[in-house]
C-alpha cells in the first residue's frame, strides 16, 4: 500500500518566525507552496520571544552593522562563521524596516522613530561600552512578530496546513531532497507531500533537558527527520542556558530586564557580576552571566532556603518604566514566582533555552554536507533556516536578541534560495519506491506495539540524564556516562507504546513521534559534547578549562549512524569585512 | 487532587461522558497543565492541546469549573474540587478537550487582519509617536485562544455571522494602527447587523480573557468612529 | 444542502444609535414622570386629567410612546435574528411587528388627543 501524495513547488515545514518569512516569499512569488505546522501558526515558539531584534539601526545613538558582527563573532567564541554573520547583521536593519512595515507595533522614540535597548554582549565600538541595538515590543517581541508575520501571510494567501505533523524526509538514491511524509493529526491520515524543495524551518529541541525555557513542541522534529535521512548534525554540544529562567517553573525572564537596568544578587546583596565581568556586567554575554550564577550557587552564595538560584533584581526601574517597558515580565513573575517585581526581586537560575547547533547550513540557507573531498556540499532542494538549522551564526554561543534577527534573516534568504533554486530546476522528479516505508514502519511499530516503555517514563528519563550529565558545567566522567545513558535511552526509546490507538487527534501517538526526534537530538548534544576536549562559548568542560583554537576551532558534524562525529573548519573569511581573529573573550 | 474531565473520542465513544481522575501532585505543580500532564501521563488517550505553558501561545484554552481559561496559567490552588474540566463551549468537539476552532479563525481572518497602507515603504520605518503606539496597547496583545468568542452567547448564536471579541479587536487593532490607511474600508465591512452589532455588551469576553484584554471597549471604539463618521 | 452564510448588509449603526437615543428619553420621561408624582401628587382623576390636556405633556407622552415602540422593534428585531432563522418566516413576524408597533403609535395618538 502505498500513501497518497501531494504535489507543491515547495514544502515548508514549521510556522515560527523563519517558517512564516520564508513562506511569505515563496507565496509573494506565487509558487504553489504548502506550510506545515503541527500548532496552529501563531502558536509557534518564536511567540514566546521577549527581548527584541538586534539591528544597528543606530536610533539611539551611532551604530554599525560591523561592530554588531564583532559582537557576534565574539559571543559565538569564534566557531561562528564569519561570512553567514556579516551577511545576518548587514541585512538584519532592512529585516526589521521591512517587518515595520508589514504592521509590527514596535516600541517608538519621541521623533517616531523604532526604540531600541540595550542587550546582553552588544556593544559600540568593538567591545567598548554597550549600545542599545534591540528592537522591541515592550517585552513581547516574539508575539508581536509572529503575529505580524502570520497576517503577512494571510495577505500573501499562504497555504498552512494547521496541525500536521511532518514525520520524515523523503530522499532518492543521489541524496536529492523530494518532500516529506506528514500525519494529520485530527484524523491520523499520512500524506506524501512530493515537492521540488524543502525547507525546514520546525525550531529547537530545548525539550530534551528537564529545565528547560521551551514549549512542549520544541522536539527537535526537523533534526530527527534530517539525522534518520542520514544528514548531520552541526555543534549539538552548544546549548544556551539563560540567565533567568524562572526557579523551578522554567518560564523566561528575558534579558531585557538587565537592558532597562535590572541587574543580578547573590545572597549577600552583592552585585556579583561587576567580578566576572568589569565592563558589560550583567550584560556580558548568556554563558559569562549562567556560568558565573552557577558558581555562585555553587559555591554557597546562592538565595533562597535552599540557596539555589539568584535574585533579579528590578523594583529600582520604578512601576512606570516595568509597566510600559515590561508589562509581561511582571506579568509572569506574580503568576508563576509568587512575587511583585516592582517591590521584590525574581528568583532565578540558568535554564535550557536555545540550541546553537542544528542542520548545516550556508548563509543561503541551504543545506550543506561533507562529500567526497568538500565539506559543505549543498544537498539539492532540502533548505533548513531558523533554531532548526546551523549556518552557522551563533557558534558556541548566541547573543541576545539574535534568534530573531536570524529568523527573519535566513527565513527570507532560504525563501529566496528556494525561488532560485526553482526557476533553474523545472518539473518533479520522481518519488522513489521506498519513500514512505520509514514513517509507515514507525506508525506501524507504535500501532503494532503491545506493552512497551511509557513514552513519559522514557522522556523523563533523557530529560534526567541531558540535565545531570550535559548541563552548564560538564565533567569528562559524567559525560561518558551520559552517552551510556543515552544508549539505553534510545533502546527504550525504540520499544516505546501507547495505550491509545484512536485515529483522532491521538496526542499519544504524536508525543512518541515527538520522542523519537528528541532522543536524536539528545544523543547528538551528548556524543558531540563528550568529543569536544575544550571549553568553549556554552560548552565547560572541567577538564579542559580552557578555549583550544589549535585542535578545536571546528564544526562537529554528528551522524546517526553508528554515532559517529566528523569535524569541518569554521568560515573565518567574511563576504567583504576583514577576518576577526580570534582572541581572548572578556566582557 | 481530583478532577472531572470531559471525554469523547468519536472513534469509540457513541457520546461524551465525563471521567474522573485522582493524581497526586507534586510541590512543584502549580498550575491546571502541571495536574494534566500528570494525568496524561497515568491515561495516555486524554487529549489536548498545550505548548508554550506560560500564557502566550493561547493552545491550552478549556472551560475550567464553568469557566473559560488557559490551564497554563490557572493555579490549582484556586481551584474548586472536583475541578471539572470541558472543551471550550460552541464549537465542535474534535476529541476530548481539543475543539474545531476553524470557524473562529475564519471570522478572525474575515476582518483582514493585516496592515493596509498602499503608500510606497521608506527606506527605513514609518514613523509613529509614542502616543500613537500606545493606541495599540491591549489590543495587539491578543493570543488567539478563543476564550473569548467562545464565552459569548451572541457568537454561539451566531458563530458564522458574528466576528466576535476576538476578531473584533483585531479589527479595531488595525483602526487604531496610524499606518493603516484603511478604516473606512474596515467600518464598512463591520456596519452590520450581524458583523459587528450582534455584540450586546454581555462583557463575558471581558471577563474571561487571560490576558486582560477588553474587546468590549474596542467594539465601543469602533462604534464610537461610525457615529463620528455618520454625523 | 448547501448553507451561504450572507452577512454584509450595512446597517446597525442607526438602529444601535436610535436605541441609545430612545433610551435617553425613555429615561428623561420617567424621571419627568416620577417627578410629577413625587412633588405635586396627582392623587385623583382630575388631576391626572388636568395634566394630560396641557399640550407640552401630550407631546412628551407622544415621543415616550414612540421610543417605546423603536426601541422595542430594534431589540424585537434582534430576538427574531437569533431565534427564527428561516428567511421567510422571519420576514413575515418582521412584518407583523412592525406593523403592530404602527397601529400601537396610531392608537396612542388617537389616546392621548382624546383627552379633554
Amino acid at each position: 500500500m502505498s500513501l497518497p501524495v501531494r504535489k507543491f513547488d515547495a514544502v515548508v515545514v514549521g510556522a515560527g518566525g523563519a517558517g512564516l518569512r520564508a513562506a511569505l516569499q515563496l507565496s509573494e512569488a506565487g509558487l504553489k507552496t504548502a506550510v506545515l505546522s503541527k500548532v496552529f501558526p501563531t502558536r509557534s515558539h518564536t511567540v514566546a520571544a521577549q527581548g527584541g531584534i538586534g539591528a544597528s539601526l543606530g536610533n539611539m545613538g551611532e551604530d554599525s552593522w560591523l561592530w554588531h558582527m564583532y559582537d557576534t563573532i565574539k559571543g559565538s567564541d569564534y566557531l561562528g562563521d564569519q561570512d553567514a554573520i556579516e551577511f545576518m547583521c548587514r541585512m538584519a536593519p532592512q529585516a526589521v524596516y521591512e517587518l515595520e512595515h508589514f504592521g509590527m507595533p514596535f516600541d517608538r522614540n519621541d521623533d517616531g522613530s523604532v526604540y531600541q535597548r540595550p542587550f546582553g554582549g552588544h556593544s559600540q565600538n568593538f567591545g567598548e561600552r554597550p549600545v542599545q541595538r534591540s528592537c522591541c515590543a515592550a517585552d513581547r517581541t516574539g508575539h508581536a512578530m509572529l503575529h505580524t508575520l502570520y497576517q503577512r501571510n494571510v495577505r500573501a494567501n499562504t497555504l498552512f496546513f494547521v496541525e500536521w505533523m511532518a514525520l520524515d524526509l523523503i530522499r532518492d538514491a543521489s541524496g536529492q531532497v523530494l518532500g516529506v511524509t506528514a500525519m494529520e493529526m485530527e484524523t491520523g491520515e499520512v500524506w506524501i507531500f512530493h515537492a521540488r524543495a524543502t525547507l525546514f524551518a520546525t525550531g529547537g529541541a530545548g525539550r530534551i533537558y528537564a529545565a528547560s525555557t521551551n514549549a512542549f513542541i520544541n522536539t527537535g522534529d526537523g533534526l530527527g527527520m534530517a539525522a534518520r535521512a542520514g544528514i548531520p548534525l552541526e555543534d549539538m554540544e552548544f546549548w544556551q542556558f539563560h540567565p533567568t529562567g524562572v526557579a523551578g517553573a522554567g518560564v523566561l525572564i528575558t534579558e531585557g530586564v538587565r537592558g532597562e537596568g535590572g541587574y543580578l544578587l547573590n545572597k549577600n546583596g552583592e552585585r556579583f557580576m561587576e567580578r566576572y565581568a568589569p565592563t558589560m556586567k550583567d550584560l556580558a554575554s548568556r554563558d559569562v552571566v549562567s556560568r558565573a550564577m552557577a558558581t555562585e550557587i555553587k559555591e554557597g552564595r546562592g538565595a533562597g532556603k535552599e540557596a539555589d538560584h539568584i535574585l533579579l533584581k528590578l523594583d529600582h526601574l520604578g512601576a512606570e518604566v516595568i509597566e510600559k517597558r515590561l508589562p509581561g515580565i511582571r506579568e509572569i513573575a506574580r503568576k508563576f514566582a509568587n512575587v511583585d517585581p516592582v517591590k521584590d526581586p525574581i528568583p532565578v537560575v540558568p535554564t535550557c533555552h536555545y540550541q546553537m547547533g542544528g542542520i548545516p547550513t550556508n548563509y543561503h540557507g541551504e543545506v550543506v554536507v561533507p562529500r567526497g573531498g568538500e565539506h559543505a556540499a549543498v544537498v539539492p532542494g532540502f533548505y533548513a533556516a531558523g533554531e532548526c538549522g546551523c549556518a552557522s551564526v551563533h557558534g558556541a554561543n548566541r547573543l541576545g536578541t539574535n534568534s530573531l534577527t536570524d529568523l527573519l534573516v535566513f527565513g527570507r534568504a532560504s525563501g529566496e534560495s528556494v525561488i532560485r533554486y526553482l526557476r533553474e530546476n523545472p518539473g518533479h522528479k520522481d518519488l522513489p519506491g521506498d519513500a514512505a516505508d520509514l514513517s509507515r514502519a514507525r506508525l506501524a511499530r507504535l500501532d503494532g506495539q503491545a506493552g512497551g516503555e511509557s513514552v513519559h517514563e522514557v522522556g523523563a528519563e533523557m530529560r534526567r540524564t541531558m540535565q545531570a550529565h550535559c548541563g552548564v558545567f560538564r565533567f569528562p566522567d559524567m559525560l561518558a556516562e551520559g552517552v551510556r545513558r543515552m544508549q539505553q535511552v534510545a533502546a527504550r526509546a525504540a520499544r516505546t507504546g501507547i495505550a491509545d490507538k484512536s485515529r483522532t487527534f491521538n496526542t499519544a501517538r504524536i508525543e512518541a513521534l515527538e520522542l523519537d526526534n528528541l532522543v536524536e537530538v539528545a544523543m547528538a548534544t551528548m556524543v558531540s559534547a563528550d568529543a569536544r576536549h575544550e571549553s568553549r562559548g556554552a560548552h565547560d568542560r572541567s577538564d579542559c578549562p580552557k578555549r583550544d583554537d589549535v585542535n578545536w576551532l571546528k564544526h562537529s558534524l554528528w551522524y546517526k549512524d553508528g554515532s559517529r562525529l566528523a569535524y569541518k573548519p569554521v568560515n573565518l573569511t567574511p563576504l567583504t569585512a576583514q577576518t576577526f581573529e580570534p582572541k581572548v573573550r572578556a566582557y | 487532587m481530583r478532577f472531572s474531565v470531559y471525554r469523547y473520542d468519536p472513534d469509540k465513544d457513541s457520546k461524551p461522558y465525563m471521567k474522573d481522575y485522582e493524581v497526586a501532585l507534586e510541590p512543584s505543580d502549580r498550575m491546571l497543565l502541571d495536574a494534566l500532564v500528570r494525568i496524561k501521563a497515568l491515561d495516555d488517550s486524554l487529549s489536548l492541546r498545550r505548548s508554550c505553558r506560560e500564557g502566550v501561545c493561547g493552545s491550552d484554552a478549556m472551560n475550567i469549573n464553568g469557566r473559560n481559561g488557559l490551564a497554563c496559567i490557572t493555579r490549582l490552588a484556586d481551584l474548586k474540587e472536583p475541578v471539572e474540566l470541558r472543551p471550550l463551549p460552541g464549537l465542535p468537539v474534535i476529541r476530548d478537550l481539543v475543539v474545531d476552532m476553524s470557524q473562529f479563525f475564519k471570522q478572525y481572518h474575515s476582518i483582514k487582519p493585516y496592515l493596509q497602507n498602499t503608500a510606497p515603504a521608506p527606506e527605513k520605518e514609518r514613523l509613529q509617536s509614542p502616543a500613537e503606539r500606545e493606541e495599540l496597547d491591549g489590543l495587539y496583545e491578543c493570543i488567539l485562544c478563543a476564550c473569548c468568542s467562545t464565552s459569548c452567547p451572541s457568537f454561539w448564536w451566531n458563530p458564522d455571522k458574528f466576528v466576535g471579541p476576538a476578531g473584533l479587536l483585531a479589527a479595531y487593532r488595525f483602526i487604531a494602527d496610524t499606518r493603516d490607511q484603511a478604516t473606512s474600508e474596515r467600518l464598512d465591512d463591520l456596519e452590520d447587523p450581524y458583523r459587528l452589532f450582534r455584540c450586546h455588551s454581555i462583557m463575558n469576553c471581558v471577563d474571561v480573557c487571560p490576558k486582560g484584554l477588553n474587546p468590549t471597549r474596542a467594539i465601543g471604539r469602533i462604534k464610537e468612529l461610525m457615529v463620528k463618521r455618520m454625523v | 444542502m448547501v448553507k451561504r452564510v450572507v452577512v454584509g448588509a450595512h446597517y446597525g449603526l442607526r438602529d444601535w444609535l436610535v436605541q441609545r437615543v430612545t433610551a435617553v428619553v425613555m429615561a428623561t420621561y420617567s424621571v419627568l414622570m416620577l417627578g410629577i408624582v413625587l412633588f405635586q401628587r396627582p392623587g385623583n382623576y382630575g388631576l391626572w386629567k388636568g395634566l394630560f390636556v396641557q399640550q407640552w405633556m401630550r407631546l412628551a407622552s407622544l415621543l415616550f410612546l414612540l421610543s417605546v415602540f423603536w426601541h422595542a422593534w430594534v431589540g424585537v428585531r434582534d430576538i427574531l435574528m437569533d431565534y427564527v432563522k428561516p428567511a421567510g418566516v422571519r420576514l413575515v413576524l418582521q412584518v407583523g411587528v412592525i406593523l403592530l408597533l404602527v397601529a400601537y403609535s396610531l392608537w396612542s395618538i388617537q389616546i392621548l388627543w382624546s383627552i379633554a
